[in-house]
């Protein structure tokens, strides 16, 4: 009886081994999670998993985080949005090319009625004008692509924040957001995650359009030679995918719908 | 092993130099759990010892559900908090989000049903032994309940040190309410999880080690005082 067993089980453990060996390998999305929470990934999976019957599984991390993914080699490509920390990383010899395909705008959000008076000011004039006012600000804190942007508008200035005003949150956007709301304060995001956040919001946009503004995305295929078990193949395969005229355009129309404008425009549009 | 060794390096580094950012998030990381473990034993060991040497009705379905709240999810108590304070909710008058006095009043929903659950059962298993020794030495009502607080006091010491290591080990509630602000709502468990996201893991794993040495001492420390007294 329990001899039976024995081997049922051991032909069932074969089984999925073989079925295992069968089916191609995962690839292993890193990526940040202001690009996950705006639900984009979810909406090209199916897509994408359809025509090449790759099964992709996101990883949903802070950049840093997920650079460091990259390196380690637990993931096979890599989706960001902080332009230094991925040239550092293809300059590292972990990432073979970084490939821009799509951007959207950070914005600066505010209280209603914008209390500091920073509406229609560029980037960095409104960031002056609420240190002088001392109008609170919450920053990321957390060394994520909207953080990053966020320091070198200040650098730009030349100017250091600090002060009670000065709001060093150390968490994800959309928590931001909500503390921001919450304290009536002002903060940097990017517009996606605003749009999609909106009606829990007690914030309205008072900066965007600048040309500082602009927030590329980008795909890095990470090099297989770093690391043994890298989906390389899948990885150049996704990249060819994602920056094919079809797929570029069924970026464009995401949230049309919803929001009345596109969450990200291809760059080739 | 790289990471490991790097992050033991760390943590006697950052303790040696004195890093004063880090002196603070420790500073904050006791007020916060000493408090709330304070608060909760305060709350809990007194109803444990009086619902666990007497019956009343509705205590079995009362019980059941403190064991249920034991195992409240810390976000879904740290969320409760979030919507009562929150500036649309009853109490946004009072300004409390994202200061400290939140995080005190999250961790005590959570670690409250657990002192208080667990001193009712060890208090219940001696009070009968206890009582009747009280009965044939004709003793008050009062001097019997010291006594059985006397007689509990190993197993009520162990839950108040299991509490606290509740609040101090966890995230997910001090993280909601408090938004781990740098200089104000930072602890050492938050502090942990932001630099696991930079990717600074030496300096996450540093942090924790700190962590349990700051445990440790605490439980030293409250082995003695029970062994002076």
């Amino acid at each position: 009886m329990s001899k039976n067993r024995l081997i049922i089980i051991a032909s069932l453990l074969l089984v999925f081994f073989l079925t295992g060996c069968a089916a191609p390998q995962p690839l292993r999305l890193a990526t940040t999670t202001s690009v996950n929470d705006s639900g984009l990934l979810e909406h090209l999976r199916p897509a994408f998993e359809e025509e090449t019957g790759i099964t992709l599984q996101v990883i949903a991390q802070g950049t840093g985080k997920a650079i460091e993914t990259g390196k380690a080699g637990d993931a096979d490509v890599l989706l960001l949005h902080a332009r230094s920390a991925e040239e550092e990383f293809v300059a590292g010899g972990y990432g073979i090319e970084r490939i821009e395909f799509m951007y959207n705008y950070f914005v600066i959000v505010g209280p209603p009625g914008d209390p500091a008076q920073v509406a229609g000011l560029s980037a960095v004039e409104a960031l002056t004008q609420l240190m002088e006012a001392e109008s609170p600000f919450v920053s990321r804190g957390d060394n994520s692509g909207t953080h990053m942007r966020e320091i070198s508008l200040w650098e730009k200035v030349q100017l250091t924040p600090a002060g009670d005003w000065y709001i060093q949150a150390g968490a994800g956007m959309g928590a931001v957001l909500t503390m921001a709301s919450e304290m009536q304060a002002y903060t940097l995001t990017d517009k996606a995650t605003f749009l999609a956040m909106r009606d829990e919001l007690e914030l309205e946009l008072v900066v965007e359009g600048d040309p500082d503004l602009r927030n590329p995305y980008s795909v890095i295929a990470v090099n297989p030679e770093k690391h043994d078990g890298i989906n390389n193949r899948g990885a150049e395969r996704f990249i060819e995918w994602i920056t094919s005229p079809e797929v570029l355009d069924m970026i464009a129309q995401f949230g049309v719908e919803e929001f009345g404008e596109s969450l990200f425009i291809p760059l080739n549009q | 092993m790289d990471n490991i060794v790097a992050g033991i390096y760390e943590a006697w580094n950052l303790i040696i130099t004195f890093d004063r950012e880090l002196y603070g998030i420790i500073g904050l990381t006791l007020v916060v759990t000493i408090m709330s473990t304070l608060i909760s034993a305060l709350i809990g060991v007194p109803l444990g010892l009086a619902a666990g040497s007497s019956d009343f009705k509705g205590k079995r379905i009362l019980f059941r559900v403190v064991h249920t709240l034991m195992s409240l999810p810390p976000v879904v108590a740290g969320l409760l908090v979030f919507l009562t304070l929150s500036r649309r909710g009853p109490l946004g008058s009072l300004m409390l989000l994202f200061t400290p006095t939140a995080m005190i009043i999250a961790q005590v929903i959570i670690i409250t049903p657990i002192v208080l659950g667990l001193a009712e059962a060890a208090v219940k298993a001696k009070s009968k032994a206890v009582y009747e020794t009280c009965a044939g030495l004709r003793l008050k009502r009062s001097q019997s309940l010291r006594l059985l607080f006397h007689e509990c006091r190993y197993p009520l010491i162990s839950i108040i040190v299991a509490a606290y290591g509740r609040a101090v080990s966890e995230v997910g509630a001090v993280m909601l309410v408090g938004g781990n602000i740098q200089h104000h709502t930072r602890v050492m468990t938050t502090a942990i999880v932001l630099e696991t996201g930079k990717g600074n893991f030496d300096t996450s794993l540093a942090l924790g080690i700190i962590l349990l040495a700051i445990s440790f001492l605490i439980n030293s420390f409250i082995w003695k005082f029970q062994e002076v007294s």
